[in-house]
């Protein structure tokens, strides 16, 4: 099992926060990856927030090939955060070349573009990038989109964290997802490293999803460009999000019902039947098989857990207004937010959603039994 | 020297019957019933004169005869009353002194079955014991980083859908502005495949419908039944049970008319209507019912003379194309009950399963497929047709399935796969191979002939006397001399334990892969196999 730290604050923080917190459910990983996602960034980036930043990895040869691809489409780096690691990397992490986050202005053809023309072509690029970057194998490309910066590495998070240089006091951000991996099933591949991520959508994902394939196959027909890779069974889960709330225009309380839809039973009652019946019919190819808890967050800030309908991961949520922090482990959190009032963690159950608004003021439980908002 | 008797060509000895009756002189009671009990007439009561010389040593005295009689049982050689090895002798034989006994060579009967210039026709299977469902196994079981559910205890959702579904987009898009939508049922993935009232003995359809409505009624499972062609009784079209029932439709609109008519009386909507285009034991030949079960009963159902065969034809004189045919009639239908029955067809496996499938993906009003494999069971059909004509189910549905995924159409149109399945006893292993290779439900019709009334037919040419009506167990005949033997609250009583052991098999088989919630339609990462053409064919893993 991996396991999972996420945090979101009112002020920004550093990620070593939830590198830390990763470190002391070290008992639950293996210490074979560590994924990270920042988004709500402070220091120089937040002063840039709709500037989109590239992160990935670079090699001297990919470096320059970057320079010339963006300068051909006009692409104007703006801004760059490079990590450069002065020692040799620790055990089991390979020697790759530049962790890169560069924000870019705009090209002018792009500008007055509607905001899903201009999140398509933030996504084309990427692709492309990722796409030349494997053939070549001079860059790994893992997001392209305003306000937001996403690292991953093979290795122990805390050693891979002081190799990177993480505690950069230039680098903090408001919502901060993390992952140490625990490699199982597949290869060990950067691209399968939680968290995932897709034009403001994120999620990650502890367990495993025995509905892969089939979802897989229906998302990949959707037509939506970024529904491919899949180098990870739980990159389904951000896309089934961005397909919920981007696609199909939904809140994040029907997520819930799109991946674990209730039984006939508990709907019989439900003051929505009629609109989750039909859901659950259209969306059955999305239901997930556990297990699973997912931990998201939305473009707005909005952050989440919820589980598979089984409930055979652990999973908390606590902390305090102004702060608060997602938990594969209560450890983690004790870690994370030590003086917060314990009696308030919350552990979701099989039909729970856990959400804190981008405000950072409560934990909001949406059980799945409750009345939805309308459709709109 | 001449023989007693004339030899013809086509005349058979004992040795030359794949059947051969083994009875004892020693345990007989000459009780007579193995002669009364056998369908075809294969054996009948023989009395026998015995010459015995008794020679004395010596010159002086002449050698004497004793002539004596004694009775007993004599098997017939003339192929048309041949032993169908079928052992209701053994099964009526207070004493076990009789049975048949399959021959292992070659026997000469083959070549004698067509007299008359006739074709052999028998009740369908292909006597072949091999199965490719049968060599898939489960592969991916969820050890390291699941536990395997509890099949026990775990609540499991092993429902599916009979209906078009709407894209999500679509679906919410109709849901705001209150706009139509296909109908669509949930029900259980194990579906009773067509056998007509005409092909099946009043008895053993009760057994089933009754059986059925227990498992909707009493158990929770959704059991759905097709009918078949050849009408409903007229009293189940306007009962409330009507609604477990699939009715089917075929081009030779056998029993359309009653179903016409009771449908202003309906108390409630069928689960759905099937067309049926094709049968998978006999692609292009239709449904033929011979005119030994055309009694009374079913020629006043079908609306026909008594005692003439009755061919369904493949397509009908009335339609230019299949794309046609599908959308008129089921748009014909659907207007029938005004737009809230789910309508489908139903086709052979053949190389043009998939245009039909391409057809239907875009007539909005499709619900789903049904796809026909050769090896199902079928009532009557010609040996060449049975033995050589069609396609095997998987690799057909996996053809159809992957070309809805190359659409973004997965699930949409529901597969319904048939053909073989649970042929060799596995019924819950085949079914949830062919589900993980896309189909959303299967359809069986020998299997539950098989096991919830006795069948005894095999695929080694055992019986498989279901077309001309003398089904020794009382299943395939509407003879009520016959069909007495078979009682319809066992058959409803087997029909239930076969659903709930099926159940209990099918969660035995997607605990261990860690499904519960869904049905893993097309989960093919869960199939392996260990031939490679096969895995490289279905696109699942290679497996040795």
């Amino acid at each position: 099992m991996c396991r999972l730290f996420s945090l979101t604050s009112r002020d920004p923080v550093s990620p070593m926060l939830a590198i830390n917190a990763l470190n002391v459910m070290k008992e639950g990983h293996d210490g074979s990856g560590v994924g990270l996602c920042l988004r709500g960034l402070g220091g120089p980036f937040g002063e840039m927030k709709e500037a989109p930043i590239l992160s990935g990895i670079f090699t001297e040869a990919g470096l320059k090939r970057l320079s010339q691809v963006s300068a051909d489409i006009g692409l104007d780096p703006k801004y760059s955060m490079t990590f450069t690691p002065k020692t040799p990397p620790p055990p089991g992490t390979p020697k790759r070349g530049t962790y890169l986050a560069r924000a870019f202005d705009i090209p002018d053809a792009w500008k007055g573009l509607a905001p899903e023309e201009l999140a398509r072509e933030y996504t084309r690029f990427r692709l492309m990038l990722r796409t030349t970057g494997e053939e070549q194998g001079d860059m790994q490309v893992f997001s392209f989109w305003p306000d937001t910066l996403m690292v991953k590495e093979v290795g122990d998070p805390m050693e891979v964290a002081a190799y990177l240089g993480l505690d950069n006091k230039d680098l903090v951000a408001r919502q901060i997802l993390a992952q140490g991996r625990q490699n199982t099933n597949y290869a060990i591949n950067l691209y399968a490293c939680h968290p995932f991520f897709i034009q403001g959508v994120c999620s990650m994902t502890n367990g495993e999803n025995t509905a892969f394939i089939p979802i897989r196959e229906y998302l990949a027909s959707r037509g939506v460009d970024g529904y491919c890779g899949y180098q990870s069974d739980s990159e389904v889960f951000a896309h089934i999000l961005h397909y919920t709330v981007n696609r199909l225009g939904l809140d994040l309380e029907y997520y819930k019902h799109v991946i674990t839809p209730l039984t006939n039973e508990e709907l019989d009652g439900h003051p929505d039947r009629e609109n989750l019946v039909r859901l659950k019919q259209a969306c059955r190819k999305l239901v997930i098989d556990g297990p699973n808890c997912v931990i998201g967050c939305l473009p707005d800030g909005s952050m989440f857990m919820c589980q598979d309908r089984k409930k055979l991961r652990p999973g908390v949520v606590g902390g305090k207004p102004g702060v608060f922090a997602f938990s594969s482990e209560i450890c983690g959190l004790n870690a994370a937010i030590p003086d917060r009032d314990t009696s308030k963690d919350f552990q979701p159950m099989h039909l729970d959603t856990a959400i804190v608004r981008p405000d950072c003021q409560e934990v909001t439980i949406c059980s799945q039994l409750q009345a939805l908002p309308h459709l709109h | 020297m001449q023989p007693t008797a004339g030899l013809a060509p086509s005349s058979l000895s004992l040795k030359d019957l794949p059947w051969q009756i083994d009875w004892d002189i020693h345990t007989c009671t000459l009780c007579g019933r193995c002669t009364a009990v056998c369908p075809v007439n294969a054996i009948e009561l023989g009395v026998f004169r015995k010459r015995e010389l008794h020679a004395k040593p010596g010159i002086p005295e002449k050698p004497t005869n004793t002539y004596t009689i004694y009775h007993g049982i004599r098997q017939r050689t003339d192929p048309a009353y041949r032993c169908i090895g079928c052992a209701m002798c053994n099964m009526v034989c207070p004493n076990n002194s009789i049975r048949p006994r399959k021959l292992a060579e070659s026997p000469m009967l083959w070549y004698h079955h067509n007299r008359g210039g006739q074709p052999r026709t028998r009740g369908g299977r292909r006597n072949e014991s091999g199965s490719l469902l049968d060599q898939l196994k489960f592969i991916r079981i969820s050890m390291l980083t699941d536990p395997a559910l509890d099949a026990g205890r775990h609540e499991f959702e092993l429902k599916t859908l009979l209906g078009r579904i709407l894209p999500p987009e679509e679906e919410l898009k109709a849901l705001k502005e209150n706009g139509w939508t296909p109908p669509v049922r949930e029900i259980y993935p194990l579906i009773i495949g067509g056998m007509s009232f005409g092909a099946l003995s009043p008895n053993m359809w009760e057994g089933l419908i009754m059986g059925v409505t227990y498992l909707n009624e009493e158990m929770g499972i959704p059991a759905r039944i097709s009918t078949g062609e050849g009408g409903c009784p007229p009293r189940l079209l306007r009962s409330r049970f009507i609604k477990y029932v699939i009715l089917q439709i075929a081009s030779g609109y056998f029993g359309w008319d009653e179903i016409i008519r009771a449908i202003p009386e309906m108390q409630e909507d069928p689960c759905a209507v099937e067309i049926k285009y094709g049968q998978g034991a006999k692609p292009g030949d239709g449904g033929l019912l011979m005119w030994y079960k055309v009694n009374k009963l079913i020629s006043a159902l079908r609306g026909v003379p008594q005692g003439v065969s009755l061919p369904s034809p493949p397509t009908h004189q009335t339609k230019y194309s299949i794309e046609e045919a599908v959308a008129k009639m089921i748009q014909s239908m659907y207007m029938a009950w005004g737009f809230r029955v789910p309508v489908y067809p139903k086709i052979s496996a053949s190389s043009t399963s998939l245009a039909v499938l391409n057809n239907l993906v875009r007539n909005p009003y499709a619900a789903a497929l049904g796809v026909d494999g050769e090896d199902g069971g079928t009532g009557a059909a010609y040996n060449v047709s049975i033995n050589h004509m069609g396609h095997p189910i998987a690799s057909n549905l996996r053809d159809c399935y992957l070309n809805l995924v190359a659409q973004g159409r997965q699930n949409e149109i529901p597969i319904i796969a048939g053909g073989g399945i649970g042929k060799n006893g596995n019924l819950a292993a085949n079914a949830a191979s062919l589900i993980m290779l896309g189909a959303s439900a299967v359809q069986v019709g020998k299997y539950m002939m098989q096991a919830a009334a006795g069948c005894v037919g095999s695929e080694a040419d055992r019986c498989n006397i279901c077309n001309i009506g003398l089904c020794p167990k009382g299943i395939t005949s509407q003879d009520p001399r016959i069909y007495r033997r078979l009682d319809p609250e066992k058959v409803a009583e087997r029909v239930v334990d076969v659903y709930l052991s099926f159940d209990t098999e099918m969660r035995k088989i997607f605990a261990p892969l860690g499904r519960s919630t869904s049905l893993p339609i097309g989960m093919s990462d869960a199939l392996g196999i260990a031939d490679k053409d096969a895995a490289e064919r279905l696109q699942i893993k290679y497996v040795v």
